[in-house]
Formats: C-alpha cells, structure tokens, sequence
C-alpha cells in the first residue's frame, strides 16, 4: 500500500505548511486583533459615496 | 500618511458572473437530462454521445466546475480586491484566467460526450485538459498572491485565508491525482492501479468537495454574510479557530468513501475519526455564518439575498453533520451505492452551494450596476421554487436509497435473498426517479427565473467597470528593537515563501512517489490473477469510455447479503492490473465483479444490444453501437506498450503480438455466438466488451482465497 504513504507524506507536508503559514500568522500579529477586522471591513464603500456625489 | 487613489476592477467580476449564470443554467439542464434517462431510458436516444455514462459526467463536470467553479472566482475577485484595499494584480493574468477557465469548460463540453475519459469521477477530464487546467490554475494563483502582496491592509481577513488553503490544496490535490500515462492524444492510465488508484482517487475525490465546495464558498460567506446584512461576523475569533481547524482535519477525510473495501482496515477507521472530528469545525462556520444574523432576523424576512444565504449556510450545517454520520461504518453499511449518497451531495450543491451562489448574485450584480434589483418578487418566485425544488430532489432521493438498501439486504425466512432480481429493487424506486426530475424542474425554474431577473436588472442598470477607491499605502512593519530573527526575514515576503514551500512539498512529493513507482507492488498478490488479455483491454477501454461505472460498481463488500447477490467479496489482490480502478460508488444497475461466465454471450450481445429483451423494465440504455463499431486496432500494441510502462506484467512480444493474440481470441467468441445464431465480425467493439464482461471477477475462486490472501 505504498499509495497511502505517499498520500499520508503529501497531506503532512500540506498540513506543515499550513502550520508554518499559521504560525507566521500568528507571530506577525495577524490575530493580535480578533475584533475590529470583522468591522472594518464592512466599510470599504465610504470612500467612493462623495466621489459619486459630484457626478 | 499619503492617501493612495487606485480602481477595483469590475469587469472581471462581471465576465466571471455571467459565465456562472449561463453554465450554472447548462449544468443544471444536463443534470435534469440524466434524472429524466432514468425514468425514460428512451432520452438516450440510442447514441453514444447522449447516454447516461457520458451525460452524467458532463453535468458533474459542468456544476463543479463550470458553474461552482466560476461562482468562486466571481466572489474570489470581487471580495479579494476590496479586502486587500488594492486592484487585482494584473488585469491580464484576470483575462487569461478566465478565457483559460473558459476554453477547459468548453474543452470538457466536446470530450466528454465523446467519451474521452480518465474513469476517475470528477477528475475525467484526460490528461492535456490537466496539464491546461495546471497552467490557468497557477495563473489564478499568481494573480492572487500578487493582490497579496501589494495589499493595502496588513490584516488578512479570514475569507482571504479560505481562498489561499483553497488555492494551495487544490493544486496539489489536482497534480497528484493526475499522473497518468498518454497512450495517445485522448487516451491514458492512471500511474496508480487497484486499490491505490482508489485510495489516491478518493483522497482527491473528498479533498475536492473539501477544497472546492467547501473552503472557498466559506471565505465568500464571510465575506458577503456580513456585507449583505451589514453587520460583523458573529465571532471573529470561531471564524480563525474553525478555518485552522477545518484544513488541517480535512484532508485525512478521504477513506471514508472506501469503507468495507479492500482498503487496509486501519485506513479505513483513520478516515472516519477524522470525519467524525470534522462536524466540529464545520458546525463552528455554520453556527457563525447563521449567528451573524443574531438581531436581525427582521431583515431576513425583508431580504431576499439573506433568505438565499440562510438556507445556503443551513443545508451547509445539513450536509456537513450528515458527512461524518455517513462516515461511520454500520450507516455507510446501508447507504453507500445507494440514492441516499445522491442526495446527500445534492442537499451540498444545490442548498449550499447553489444558493450562496445565487444570493451572492442577487446582492452583486445591482451594486456593481448601480441600480436596484430589477423585480425582488421574481427573486422571492425563485427562493421558493428553489426551496421547494431541493425538497422535491432531496426526500425523494432519501427515500429511495432507505427503500433500495433495504432490498437488497432483506432474506426469507429459508435465509434466501428475498429480491434475487436486481431490477425488482430498481423499478420499486422509479417513481422516487420522476420525483426527482419534478424537483430538478423547478430548481432550473427558478435559475432561469434569476437569469432573466439579472438580465433586466443590468438592462435599467449604468456599469461601473472601475471602481474608485483610495486607502493609505501599508507601511513597513515596525521592527521592535535588538537582532532580528532569520525567519523573519523570510516571512516578510510572502510569495517566496509561498514558492518556497511548494517547492518542498513537490521534492517531498517526488521522494515519496519514487519508491512507489519502483517497488513491485505492496499489494497482496493472488498468483492466479493475470493481466487482462489485448482484447479484454480493449473492452475494458470501452466499458471506461462507455461510462459503464457510473451505474456499476466492481466491488463486492463482505455482507451476507453482497455475497449472496454476487459471489465471493472482493479482494486487493484481484485489481493490482487495473489502471485505472473501476469501482465505482453508486449501483444503479447491479455490481459486476463476479459477472464473469454467470451468463452466456448471446446473453450478452443481446442485452447491450437492447438490455429490455434479456431483463424486461430494465433502465439500461442500449448500446447498437457496440455492433457497428471496429476495435480500434492500431492503439493496441501502444497499449500495452504503455501498461508494461506501468509495471503490469506483459512481455515485450505480446505488445508485438497484441492484435493477433486479439483477433483469436475474438474469433473463439464470435464462433460461440454464431452457435446461438449470432452472425457478426470479430472485430467489433461488442466482441471486445463481451470479453471483458466474461473475465471480471473470474481469476480467483473463492476456496483459493484464504490461503493466497494474507
């Protein structure tokens, strides 16, 4: 069943990746804030409102 | 800190839009198409191209691929652009991103139907739409790591974290899967046989639901969830838990569509802890994406884009606690090769899938053609078509798989099979089949219904193709004080990194592979078992072109009851020459692994002939081409040319001498027909099928068994 060892190789080696990218994330204070990313983005069409105001 | 003006591009997200809209309309007709064969075999039209077996990989194809597909790159490069406070990287990488998307989707529109194929569900595509389906993919992926990197906001947004899980698993996932032999232009195997293409396919397989159902769709609820009630997530800190949680517990999933096979038992109970610990994360992203609307369920009843998107992200909560039930070995004893897996995806694509996709439209394409929904009652008509349209597919379905796996597990009390004629359990369900149809009716109502809503809506509507935005540039990250890690520097350029552990994982993969490929095999070997002769291959060319495993399985589980329907359960040893494997995994028609010598071969010239005539009511469609056609002579010697590539055991003079060994062969048929008073030349397709039809199953008899097995 060299298949499943090659399969079980592959999934780790994606899952070390991702644990890497975790770990990045969190090192580099990605999720310092768990809060205020889910508000802002909920505000990105503030800026164009005046521009389509003058037109 | 000076203000950066910039533009998002809409037009990308505008072609990606009509293109989910216009294949989401062809994929759903062709589905409707293949429901409708079942209840009137007649639709088959009595040609190759429009036969169930070619039909029904074309509309998997085209609503994954085409219509899913597309849905995701729309939201992808919609919400990416505006998380990101940046234009997308390169408006050509975004052009040929989606005309390359475009060109696969038409490519498997042609090949498909003429039955060019791999074998491998949802992967059928043949292997220069692969290497295509690599390039556009990788394209996809530069063009989003680019917006990455010259991104105005440091904070990655969960849904942006989904889109790069999605994009790094599938590329491996698809390469993976993927290796195969060309024979020819249109014809390959799979490097894998047996029970390891079964493994590696069903790995891919679930991964596929995993991190292209799932994980972008997802990222596109926490992005338009809350933009579209216009509150935050419920809880930004379960959004980061469960996408960790879910992509590292995901991709172990896969053996759970193996189980009760001849997978090594160990590998079986891995998949279903791991699908078992699954709910956790994915209830976590459903109860956030429902909670989301805590205090505002007011706006539901008014909405018709959050009506869409609560059934979307309930059928997904459905469907993922259903996933891991089915996981667990005594339930998947009862619904596996039944209708219940039928519905089970269907509750998936049409409620979660198909209806996040849908409101995602509804709230886009009026802002992004500044105007209001052409008519929000026409949006209501198809909510409720679709609603209805899901029950009348899904209960149906339920229904007739309990019904179906019942039959065939019930015994009289003398302990014989109750229903010893499959058929019996075939016609019981027929009007669950028409039951179905009637749902997917007025599902594709109501798309049509939105199509022509959209329509209006961009007709009264005034394009915006470049959005304005300004956003401050990011500035660099402040370095604390003191020496500075080595890593850091490393993690401070994403894309490198990003190339860096790709090019790990491919050495990693490399490494791993070479062994595989080199080791004889670690399967067990039954020394009885032989390769397939030149003309049993050809036929089995046939029987994969033919799309034959979409109704067949070759895999008899070790039940009493399977057993006693089809004979001696199957075993790893029997399928180390089978590339690639032809399990299947749904029995619309009845298992085939032992139909060797169980009848005769008239019986088999005049069932594919017309299948009514040996089995009247059955819902086979017929293959009167099969009579006409020639074998294909000039591709055998390559053929087996190619499967000693592959380890299987021919000598070099049987590939020389393939098409004579062929031709005698297939005279000793068509004089065993001529006895029955079948007049035909040897050299038809139907000798070889008949052939092929004769051998499976064969090579071992069940006394032998024990002693040569483990």
């Amino acid at each position: 069943m060299s298949a499943l060892f090659l399969l079980i190789g592959i999934s780790l080696s994606i899952a070390v990746v991702f644990l890497i990218a975790c770990i990045k994330a969190i090192r580099s204070g990605q999720y310092d804030d768990d809060y205020t990313p889910s508000v802002r983005m909920l505000f990105d069409e503030d800026v164009k409102q005046p521009d389509e105001q003058n037109k | 800190m000076e203000v950066e003006k910039f533009s998002y591009d809409n037009k990308i997200v505008k072609y990606f839009a009509y293109a989910t809209i216009i294949w989401g309309i062809i994929g759903m007709t062709v589905g409707l198409l293949a429901a409708l064969q079942l209840v009137f075999p007649v639709l088959n039209f009595n040609t190759g191209m429009t036969t169930f077996g070619r039909i029904r990989p074309l509309h998997t194809n085209a609503v994954i691929f085409a219509f899913v597909g597309n849905g995701i790159f729309m939201g992808v490069y919609y919400s990416l652009q505006r998380l990101m406070k940046a234009r997308m990287y390169s408006d050509a990488l975004s052009k040929i991103h989606f005309w390359g998307w475009q060109l696969i989707i038409l490519s498997a529109v042609a090949t498909l139907p003429l039955g060019l194929t791999s074998g491998k569900e949802y992967a059928e595509l043949e292997w220069p739409i692969d290497i295509a389906i690599t390039i556009i993919w990788v394209v996809f992926g530069w063009n989003m790591f680019g917006t990455i990197i010259k991104r105005r906001e440091r904070h990655l947004y969960v849904a942006v974290w989904f889109y790069i899980a999605t994009f790094v698993t599938v590329a491996v996932l698809h390469i993976v899967n993927s290796f195969e032999l060309p024979v020819s232009l249109f014809k390959s195997y799979s490097w894998y046989a047996g029970v390891q293409d079964a493994l590696v396919q069903w790995w891919y397989g679930h991964n596929a639901v995993a991190f292209f159902l799932t994980t972008p769709y997802l990222g596109l609820m926490y992005y338009f969830i809350p933009k579209a009630a216009n509150r935050p997530v419920y809880s930004y800190r379960l959004s980061i838990i469960h996408f960790w949680a879910l992509i590292f517990l995901y991709i172990w999933a896969g053996p759970h569509h193996l189980l009760y096979t001849s997978l090594p038992d160990w590998a079986q109970s891995l998949g279903v802890v791991f699908s078992i610990m699954l709910i956790a994360p994915s209830w976590g992203g459903m109860i956030n994406g429902l909670l989301t609307l805590r205090g505002a369920w007011d706006k539901v009843r008014e909405d018709v884009t959050l009506k869409f998107m609560v059934v979307a992200v309930t059928a997904y909560g459905m469907a993922t606690f259903e996933g891991p039930m089915l996981s667990l070995k005594n339930v998947n004893a009862i619904a596996h090769f039944t209708d219940w897996i039928v519905a089970h995806v269907h509750v998936g694509a049409l409620g979660w899938n198909g209806f996040l996709t849908f409101g995602i439209l509804y709230w886009l394409i009026p802002r992004m053609f500044r105007t209001n929904l052409y008519s929000v009652r026409l949006a209501n008509w198809h909510f409720w078509l679709g609603t209805l349209g899901i029950l009348f597919y899904a209960i149906p379905m339920y229904w007739a798989g309990f019904m179906q796996s019942l039959m065939w597990k019930e015994f009289t009390e003398e302990g014989l099979l109750r229903y010893p004629n499959f058929l019996e359990t075939v016609t019981q369900i027929m009007p669950m089949y028409a039951a179905r149809s009637l749902g997917g009716v007025l599902y594709l109502t109501g798309v049509v219904l939105m199509a022509y809503n959209i329509i209006k809506t961009v007709r009264q509507g005034d394009f915006l193709a470049n959005e304005e935005a300004e956003a401050p540039a990011l500035v660099k990250e402040h370095i604390t004080s003191g020496k500075e890690h080595w890593h850091r520097v490393i993690e401070r350029k994403p894309i490198q990194m990003m190339i860096f552990s790709l090019i790990v994982i491919l050495i990693g993969g490399v490494v791993e592979m070479v062994p595989t490929f080199l080791i004889e095999s670690n399967v067990p070997t039954i020394s009885s078992v032989k390769p397939y002769t030149p003309l049993e291959l050809q036929g089995r060319d046939i029987y994969i072109r033919e799309g034959c495993s979409n109704c067949h399985s070759q895999m008899i589980r070790p039940f009493r009851s399977e057993t006693a329907r089809y004979g001696e359960y199957s075993k790893a040893g029997e399928f180390v020459y089978d590339h690639p494997f032809l399990w299947g995994s749904k029995r619309t028609g009845p298992d085939l692994h032992r139909i060797g010598r169980k009848y005769s071969d008239a019986w088999h010239f005049n069932h594919m002939l017309d299948p009514t005539t040996m089995s009247p009511g059955s819902i086979m469609p017929a293959y009167p081409w099969l009579l006409d056609d020639d074998i294909d002579l000039e591709s055998t010697p390559a053929k087996i040319r190619a499967m000693i590539t592959l380890g299987v055991p021919y000598k070099q003079e049987e590939a020389e001498n393939a098409n004579k060994d062929l031709l005698q062969q297939a005279e000793g048929i068509a004089a065993n027909l001529k006895k029955e008073g079948i007049e035909t030349p040897a050299d038809k397709e139907i000798i070889a099928v008949i052939a092929y039809l004769q051998r499976l199953g064969t090579d071992i008899k069940a006394e032998q068994v024990t002693k040569t097995n483990q």
